[in-house]
C-alpha cells in the first residue's frame, strides 16, 4: 500500500450541522487513495464453498452405483433408457429455458439428475419413446412450469413416472427378469417383481437376490446395496435428510411389520418391505429431495413416517404391488401444509 | 467438564492464529486524529471545542447529549484543527472533530476518580464510568452507563462478561484477557458493583483455553467467587442473546434486552476500559485492535488511540499486502467493508481485517431449493428462506410477523446458503421497509 498521502479533505469546512453533505463527483475521485479501489461488499463477507451444483452433481454422482447394476442386469435395455431420459430432459430443459428468454440452467445439474431419476425408476424393456415423452413430461410440466428449479411442488422424476404410470399401464408393468435371474421366464413373456410375486402368485424371493438385485424390477431399483452405497455417501455429506429416510424406512418397517404379524404368510415381512420395490430407492434418492420436502426438522419427521405408512397402506391394501411413487407424491403434496404447521418458535418469541 | 453452547449456528474457519500468540503492542503516537462526535448509539455528543484551541489527551471534546449519549475525549494533545464533516467507517459522513499533534509532548489531562474503587459508592463510579465516556467495545457500542442503571422493576442476579470473540480473525479480545488479565477481573468487579450483584460469570469459547486457564487460576489466586465457563467454539456465540442462550438457556425475548431475563452483558474491552477510568482515571481515548487478515504483512494486535485513521494502523501492521482487495471494519462476518482507508477508527472497531479474496457469494446466485441449511444455522430460529422471499416479493408484512425484527443479522444464513442467496441482505432491505413504512393515523 502506497503511503495514504492525501487525507480526505471535507468539502468546505464547515460549522456542526445535521446535514448531509454530498461528496462532489471531482472529490469522489479522491476517495480512493490506493492504487486500486477496494472491493465494497454487504456482509458477510466469508461463506463456505457449497454449491447448488455441486449438491446435483453429488447425487448423481451418488447414483453411479445403481446405474451400474442396471447396466449389468439389464445391459442395452438400461443403457438406452438412461441416454434417452437424460438427453430429453436436457432437450427440454434448454428449450424452456429458450421459450422463456432466460439464460440456459441445465449447468446447474438438475435437469440431468431428474432424467436420470426417472430413467432408474422404469422398467428396462419399456419403449424408448415412452420413456422420453416421460421425460420431457417431468421437466416440463413438473419442473418449469412452476418455475423452475426450486418452486415446484411435486418430485419431478416421481410425476414423470406418474404420467407414463397413467399413459401406459401395461408397459409401466411389464418387467423383465435380468440376464442373470436363474427363473427367468415362467411363461416366457412377462417376468414379476418381487412384490407382485408375493401379493398375485404367493411366491417370496431370497433376500440374498434382493440385496444384490438378481430379480426383475425398475433399472435402478433392484439392487438394495448399490443404492445404499450411494446413499450413505449423501447422508455422509449430508445432502440427504437422515430425518426423512430413518424416518421413511423406520415407519415402513414398523407399520409393515404391524400388518406383517396379523397375516404373516399373506403379507411381506418388515425386511421384505424395506429391500423389495422402490423403498429404499424412494428413501434415500426420492423423498430426499429439498424442494418437495419440508424445511423444519419436526415437519421431515413427519413427512418420512407419512410415506412409510402410505407405502405399506398401498402395497398391502391397494390394487397396485407398489407404491412408493404414490406415497411420496401424495406427501409432497402436503409438503407446504407440514411447513407451515411445524414453523419453529424463533428465539424471544412472545 | 461442561461445554455450554446455544442451538444452531455455525463454524466458519476461525483464523485466528495469525494473532492469537502476539501480545499486544502498542502503536506509534497519530500525528492527527478524527473523532466522530457520534461514536455509539444514541444521540451524538455536543462538541465544547473549536477550531484552534488547544487540547489535552483525555480532555472533554464533546458532552454527553443527555443520558442516551456518551462523552467523547481527544486522544491525542494538540490543536483543533476543524469540525466539520468526514468519512466515517459506516459509510457516510458525520460530525468529526480534527485533532493535528502539536509540538510539545503529549500531556494527559485525567478525571477525578476514587482514591480506591472498592470502597467507593456505586453512584461514584457510575459517574466515572458516565464521564469517562465508556460503551460497549465489542461493536454494538450501546454507552454502558445506560446498561448500568437498570429501571428499578427489573431485578437483575447474574452477570457476564463476553469473551466469546466468535468472529474469525478477530484476537483483541483474547490477548486482553491474557496480557491484562489483572485489569479485566477488576473491570468486573467494580461493574457487579456498580449494579449490585454477586453472581459474575465469565463466557469464553474453547479455542482460547489459554485465557480460561489464565483467568481462573488469577480468580483462584485473588480469592473471588467469580465463574469461567467454557464455550464450544461456534459463531455468533458472541452476539449477547446468543451467549445468555448458551451460558444460562434464557431467551430474551422479541426487542427486548437482556435485563428483561436478569442479566447485564459487558464485553471484556469494556471491563478493561472501565477499570483504567475507575482506578486511573482513563478516559476511553485508546482501545485494543486486531489488524489482522490474509491482505494484512505483519498482522498484531495494536494498542491504538480512537481516531487513528485506518491507514495508519495497517502500516502499522506492515501495510496492506500487494493482492489485498477487501478491507473491513470488524470481522469478516459482520464486518463493514470500507472503500477509504482514510476513515477513523472509533470506539467500537474492533478489528480491521483485509483480505486477498472476495467471497464467492458475489459470483452466481441459483434458486432456493429449500435445503433448510439457513434453517439449521439460524442462532434465532428463524425461517431465513421464508423471510428472504417474502421481502422479495413485496410483503415485509409477512416477514414481520415471523420475526424479521428479531433477526441478529450475524450472517450464518448467508454463510452456508448453497445457492449463494443474499438472504441477510433481503432481511435488512425488509427492517428497512418494517422501519420506514408509513405511520397509520
Amino acid at each position: 500500500m502506497p503511503e495514504p498521502s492525501n487525507p480526505l479533505e471535507p468539502g468546505s469546512p464547515e460549522e456542526v450541522k445535521p446535514k448531509v453533505v454530498k461528496p462532489k463527483k471531482d472529490k469522489r475521485e479522491k476517495l480512493f487513495t490506493q492504487e486500486f479501489p477496494l472491493v465494497l461488499t454487504a456482509s458477510p463477507h466469508d461463506m463456505n464453498v457449497a454449491s447448488t451444483p455441486k449438491i446435483m452433481w453429488s447425487v448423481t454422482a451418488a447414483l453411479v452405483p445403481s446405474v451400474a447394476m442396471g447396466l449389468y442386469y439389464f445391459r442395452w435395455q438400461a443403457l438406452w433408457l438412461v441416454l434417452v431420459c437424460v438427453g430429453c430432459a436436457l432437450l427440454s430443459e434448454a428449450a424452456v429455458n429458450g421459450l422463456r428468454k432466460l439464460p440456459f440452467t441445465i449447468g446447474d445439474g438438475s435437469a440431468a439428475l431428474t432424467g436420470l431419476l426417472l430413467a432408474l425408476t422404469l422398467p428396462p424393456g419399456l419403449s424408448l419413446v415412452s420413456a422420453g415423452l416421460g421425460s420431457v413430461f417431468a421437466i416440463v410440466i413438473g419442473k418449469q412450469i412452476f418455475g423452475g428449479l426450486g418452486y415446484n411442488i411435486f418430485n419431478p422424476a416421481l410425476l414423470g413416472r406418474a404420467f407414463l404410470q397413467a399413459s401406459f399401464p401395461v408397459a409401466l408393468t411389464t418387467w423383465v427378469f435380468p440376464h442373470t435371474a436363474k427363473y427367468a421366464g415362467i411363461d416366457g413373456l412377462g417376468a414379476a417383481t418381487p412384490l407382485g410375486l408375493l401379493k398375485f402368485e404367493q411366491t417370496s424371493t431370497s433376500y440374498l437376490d434382493l440385496l444384490v438385485g438378481n430379480i426383475g424390477g425398475s433399472v435402478g431399483e433392484t439392487s438394495a446395496l448399490a443404492i445404499l452405497a450411494g446413499g450413505i455417501f449423501l447422508l455422509i455429506k449430508r445432502y440427504a435428510d437422515w430425518r426423512i429416510v430413518v424416518s421413511f424406512l423406520g415407519s415402513t418397517a414398523a407399520f409393515g411389520g404391524l400388518v406383517w404379524l396379523f397375516n404373516p404368510t399373506g403379507y411381506p415381512d418388515p425386511l421384505f418391505h424395506l429391500l423389495s420395490g422402490g423403498a429404499l430407492f424412494g428413501a434415500f434418492f426420492m423423498a430426499t429431495d429439498m424442494v418437495t420436502s419440508p424445511v423444519n426438522p419436526i415437519g421431515s419427521w413427519i413427512f418420512g413416517c407419512g410415506c412409510g405408512v402410505l407405502l405399506v397402506v398401498i402395497r398391502v391394501f391397494g390394487g397396485l404391488p407398489e407404491g412408493v411413487m404414490y406415497s411420496i407424491l401424495l406427501m409432497n403434496g402436503v409438503t407446504p401444509l407440514i411447513n407451515r404447521y411445524t414453523r419453529p418458535k424463533y428465539m424471544g418469541e412472545l | 467438564m461442561k461445554l455450554f453452547t446455544f442451538k444452531k449456528g455455525i463454524h466458519p474457519k476461525d483464523q485466528k492464529k495469525q494473532t492469537s500468540g502476539k501480545a499486544i503492542e502498542v502503536a506509534p503516537l497519530p500525528k492527527e486524529v478524527f473523532i466522530p462526535l457520534n461514536q455509539h448509539i444514541g444521540k451524538p455528543a455536543i462538541p465544547v471545542v473549536k477550531k484552534k484551541d488547544v487540547v489535552k489527551t483525555g480532555q472533554l471534546i464533546a458532552k454527553a447529549d443527555g443520558r442516551f449519549s456518551a462523552n467523547i475525549h481527544a486522544s491525542l494533545s494538540g490543536t483543533v484543527k476543524n469540525v466539520g464533516l468526514f468519512m466515517h467507517p459506516m459509510g457516510s459522513r458525520v460530525p468529526m472533530v480534527h485533532i493535528v499533534a502539536g509540538e510539545f509532548e503529549e500531556e494527559w489531562q485525567l478525571l477525578p476518580h476514587p482514591e480506591d474503587w472498592k470502597t467507593a459508592s456505586p453512584e461514584e463510579l457510575l459517574e466515572v464510568v458516565f464521564q469517562a465516556g465508556i460503551v460497549g467495545l465489542g461493536g454494538a457500542s450501546f454507552p454502558t452507563h445506560i446498561k448500568l442503571a437498570p429501571p428499578a422493576d427489573k431485578p437483575l442476579d447474574v452477570f457476564l462478561l463476553n469473551g466469546c470473540e466468535c468472529e474469525p480473525y478477530l484476537t483483541c479480545d483474547h490477548r486482553m484477557m491474557l496480557d491484562r488479565a489483572d485489569e479485566v477481573l477488576d473491570g468486573m468487579l467494580i461493574l457487579m458493583k456498580i449494579l449490585g450483584l454477586k453472581r459474575g460469570i465469565i463466557g469464553v469459547e474453547n479455542n482460547k483455553l489459554d485465557a480460561v486457564l489464565l483467568l481462573r487460576e488469577r480468580i483462584k489466586q485473588r480469592g473471588e467467587t467469580l465463574e469461567v465457563v467454557k464455550l464450544k467454539t461456534k459463531y455468533p456465540q458472541g452476539a449477547e442473546k446468543m451467549l445468555i442462550s448458551a451460558v444460562l438457556g434464557r431467551h430474551v425475548p422479541e426487542g427486548g434486552y437482556p435485563l428483561d431475563v436478569g442479566c447485564v452483558v459487558n464485553n471484556v474491552g469494556t471491563a478493561l476500559a472501565i477499570a483504567e477510568a475507575v482506578t486511573q482515571g482513563k478516559p476511553l481515548v485508546e482501545r485494543v485492535v486486531t489488524v489482522a487478515g490474509s491482505g494484512i504483512e505483519d498482522p498484531k494486535n495494536l494498542l491504538i488511540r480512537v481516531g487513528e485513521t485506518f491507514g495508519n494502523a495497517i502500516l502499522a501492521s506492515g501495510g496492506l499486502t500487494p493482492d489485498a482487495l477487501q478491507v473491513y471494519m470488524g470481522g469478516p462476518m459482520m464486518g463493514m467493508a470500507q472503500f477509504d482507508l482514510q476513515v477513523p477508527l472509533v470506539k467500537g472497531t474492533s478489528g480491521v481485517v483485509a483480505v486477498n479474496h472476495v467471497a464467492e457469494q458475489h459470483n452466481k446466485i441459483y434458486p432456493c431449493i429449500r435445503c433448510n441449511a439457513c434453517v439449521s444455522a439460524c442462532p434465532v430460529h428463524l425461517l431465513p428462506n421464508r423471510l428472504f422471499r417474502f421481502t422479495e416479493k413485496g410483503m415485509p408484512q409477512e416477514a414481520h410477523s415471523r420475526g424479521l425484527m428479531s433477526c441478529v443479522e450475524c450472517g450464518a444464513c448467508v454463510f452456508v446458503c448453497p445457492s449463494s442467496i443474499p438472504i441477510l441482505q433481503w432481511i435488512r432491505v425488509g427492517k428497512f421497509k418494517i422501519n420506514n413504512q408509513p405511520k397509520e393515523a
